[in-house]
C-alpha cells in the first residue's frame, strides 16, 4: 500500500521535475546555453502567486497571473540579457545566466525580505481509496503534468512553429535560409520554458506552501541533473529523467535509514549515468561542425 | 536587367580579409558561376550574399533593394534563396517534413501540395523515402533534397553552393541535369562550384575567384576556352 503512495507521488514529484527540465532542455536545445536562472522563474511565479492570493484573488486567477508574468519576465530576460551574447563565448553566456539568477533572488529579497512566507489557496486536500490516502494536489499534478507533455511532444512534432523549434535546433544557418526568424523562435522557446517553470512553481507550492527567495535553487539544479541525466536537449529525455529523479527522491525519503541521503543519492545517480552514458539515457552524440 | 548585384563587396574573419571587394552581377534568367580553388572565397561570398556572414564593406542589391546584411530569414522571403554547402537538411526529420520547412514562408497550403508533387515528380527518390527520417538518406538522396526543399520556397533566384561536392559521378551529371531543368521552368542560377567544366558548360558567364578577389571572366564559353582556366581548374 505504501509503495503505490510512494510510486504516485514519486511519478507526481518527477513530473514538477521533468516540467522544469523541459525549460532547460528546450533552451539548451534552441539557443545551445544554459540558463541558470530558469530555477528563479520557478521562485518569482510562487511569489506572484503569493502576491495575488494574498490579495483574496482566485487561486486559478493567482496561478494565470504567474504564468503571464512569468512568460513576460522569460522573455524579457532573453531580449536584455542573453540576446546581446548571441555568438559570444559559451562560457560569458553561463555567468551572465548565473547573474541575472542572483539578480532575480536579490530583487525577491528586496521586495519581499529574506524570511520563509507561507501560500494560502493551494491546498486541495485528500481523500481515500480503502486505506489508501491521496493527496488531491499529487493527481492534479500528476495529470497536469502528462496533460503538458503530452500537449508539448504534440506541439513540436505537428505545428509549424514546433518543426521550425526542430530546425533551429539542429541547424541555425540552414534554418535560416527556409525562412525561420531563429530569434523569435528562441524566443517562443524562452516563453514556454517560463510557462512551464511557473506551472512546476505552482505545483511545488501545492506540496509545501513556503516560498523564500532561493525557493528555486533545489528543484531548479534537480530538474536541470534530470535534463542531463535523459540528455540535454532531449525532449524526451528530461521527462524520464525528471520522473526518474522524482521517484527516487519520494522512495529514498520514505526510508528513514536513508531519506537524509536523499539529494546525495539524487546527484550521485547523475555522476553514475555521467560516467557511463555522457550523453544521458537519450542524449545524441553531436558532431563538431567544421 | 540585374536581379542580383554585388558592387565592392569586402568580408572580414577577424583580422583577415577573406573577401577584397568583389564585384559582379547575375542577370535575370541567367546562370552564372563563381569558380575557384579552395579557400577562394566562394562559399563566403554566397553567405555574405545571404546575409549569413556579415559583410563589412559593400553592397548588395536584389531585384533593385539594398539587401547588404540583411538576415536571412528575410532575404528569403524576397524570393532568393540557397542550397548550402554540405547540403545541411535537418537530420531528424523526415524527407517530407524537410520539404515542408522549405515551404516555411508560404501560407497557401493547396499551393505547397501542388509544390510539393512537383518536386516528387523531380525527384521519385525522394517521394518513395517520404516517411523516412532524412539523416538516414545516401548523400546523393541528400543533395536532391536539399535542392528540393529550396525549390519549395519557389525562388526567382536560386543559389548553389558546391552542390557536386562528394558525389559519384553519374549523381553529379544528375545534379547539373535537373539545375538545368530549374533554369528552364525559369528560375536564375547563382553557383558556385569546383567542378569547373561541368558547370562552366551549362553557365552563361562565370566569374573566377582567387584569394577573395575577381580575377577573370566572361562567358561560359570564353573560360571553357581560356588557356588560363585549363591550367588551372580543368586539369590540362
Amino acid at each position: 500500500m505504501n509503495f503505490i503512495t510512494n510510486l504516485i507521488g514519486g511519478l507526481s514529484l518527477g513530473g514538477i521535475y521533468a516540467m522544469i527540465a523541459l525549460g532547460y532542455t528546450m533552451v539548451y536545445g534552441i539557443a545551445k546555453m544554459l540558463n541558470f536562472a530558469h530555477g528563479d522563474i520557478i521562485m518569482v511565479g510562487g511569489y506572484t502567486i503569493l502576491v495575488f492570493t494574498a490579495q483574496s484573488v482566485h487561486p486559478l486567477i493567482a496561478i494565470a497571473l504567474a504564468i503571464i508574468f512569468c512568460v513576460g519576465l522569460g522573455v524579457v530576460v532573453e531580449r536584455v540579457a542573453y540576446k546581446p551574447l548571441r555568438g559570444a563565448s559559451p562560457l560569458a553566456v553561463l555567468i551572465t545566466a548565473i547573474g541575472v539568477s542572483y539578480l532575480l533572488q536579490s530583487l525577491a529579497q528586496m521586495f519581499f525580505g529574506s524570511g520563509t512566507k507561507m501560500v494560502t489557496g493551494l491546498d486541495l486536500g485528500s481523500f481515500n481509496i480503502g486505506s489508501l490516502k491521496i493527496s488531491v494536489s499529487t493527481i492534479v499534478t500528476l495529470v497536469s503534468c502528462i496533460a503538458v507533455m503530452v500537449a508539448l511532444n504534440l506541439f513540436v512534432k505537428y505545428t509549424k512553429t514546433g518543426r521550425a523549434m526542430i530546425a533551429v535546433s539542429e541547424d541555425k544557418g540552414a534554418a535560416q535560409l527556409m525562412g525561420i526568424n531563429v530569434n523569435l523562435i528562441i524566443m517562443i522557446t524562452f516563453a514556454i520554458g517560463s510557462a512551464l517553470a511557473a506551472l512546476a512553481g505552482t505545483f511545488y507550492l501545492m506540496r509545501s506552501p513556503s516560498i523564500y527567495s532561493t525557493f528555486g535553487s533545489l528543484p531548479g539544479i534537480k530538474a536541470f541533473s534530470a535534463a542531463v541525466i535523459g540528455g540535454i536537449g532531449s525532449i524526451p529525455g528530461a521527462m524520464l529523467g525528471g520522473i526518474l529523479l522524482g521517484v527516487v527522491e519520494v522512495f529514498a525519503n520514505s526510508v528513514s535509514a536513508i531519506a537524509p541521503y536523499t539529494d546525495a543519492i539524487e546527484f550521485a545517480i547523475l555522476i553514475i549515468i555521467l560516467l557511463v552514458k555522457p550523453t544521458g539515457f537519450l542524449g545524441k552524440k553531436r558532431r563538431e561542425k567544421v | 536587367m540585374a536581379l542580383l548585384e554585388v558592387k565592392n563587396l569586402e568580408v572580414y574573419y577577424g583580422v583577415i580579409q577573406a573577401i577584397k571587394g568583389i564585384s559582379f552581377e547575375v542577370n535575370k534568367g541567367e546562370i552564372v558561376t563563381l569558380i575557384g580553388a579552395n579557400g577562394a572565397g566562394k562559399t563566403t561570398t554566397m553567405q555574405s550574399i545571404m546575409g549569413l556572414i556579415h559583410a563589412r564593406a559593400g553592397e548588395v542589391i536584389y531585384d533593385g533593394q539594398p539587401i547588404t546584411n540583411m538576415p536571412a530569414h528575410k532575404i528569403v522571403r524576397l524570393g532568393m534563396t540557397q542550397v548550402p554547402e554540405g547540403r545541411r537538411i535537418f537530420s531528424e526529420l523526415t524527407v517530407y517534413e524537410n520539404l515542408l520547412m522549405g515551404a516555411y514562408t508560404k501560407k497557401d497550403k493547396a499551393q505547397i501540395s501542388e509544390d510539393l508533387d512537383e518536386i516528387y515528380k523531380i525527384f521519385p527518390r525522394l517521394l518513395e523515402r517520404k516517411n523516412q527520417v532524412a539523416g538516414t538518406l545516401s548523400g546523393g538522396e541528400q543533395q536532391m533534397l536539399a535542392m528540393g526543399r529550396a525549390m519549395m520556397s519557389k525562388p526567382d533566384l536560386l543559389m548553389l553552393d558546391e552542390p557536386s561536392m562528394g558525389l559519384s559521378p553519374l549523381l553529379v551529371d544528375q545534379v547539373f541535369e535537373i539545375i538545368k531543368h530549374f533554369h528552364e521552368k525559369g528560375t536564375t542560377i547563382l553557383l558556385v562550384e569546383q567542378n569547373a567544366n561541368k558547370s562552366l558548360a551549362i553557365s552563361d558567364r562565370a566569374y573566377v575567384l582567387e584569394n577573395g578577389k575577381i580575377v577573370l571572366s566572361g562567358t561560359g564559353e570564353e573560360l571553357l576556352a581560356s588557356e588560363d582556366i585549363k591550367k588551372a581548374y580543368l586539369g590540362g
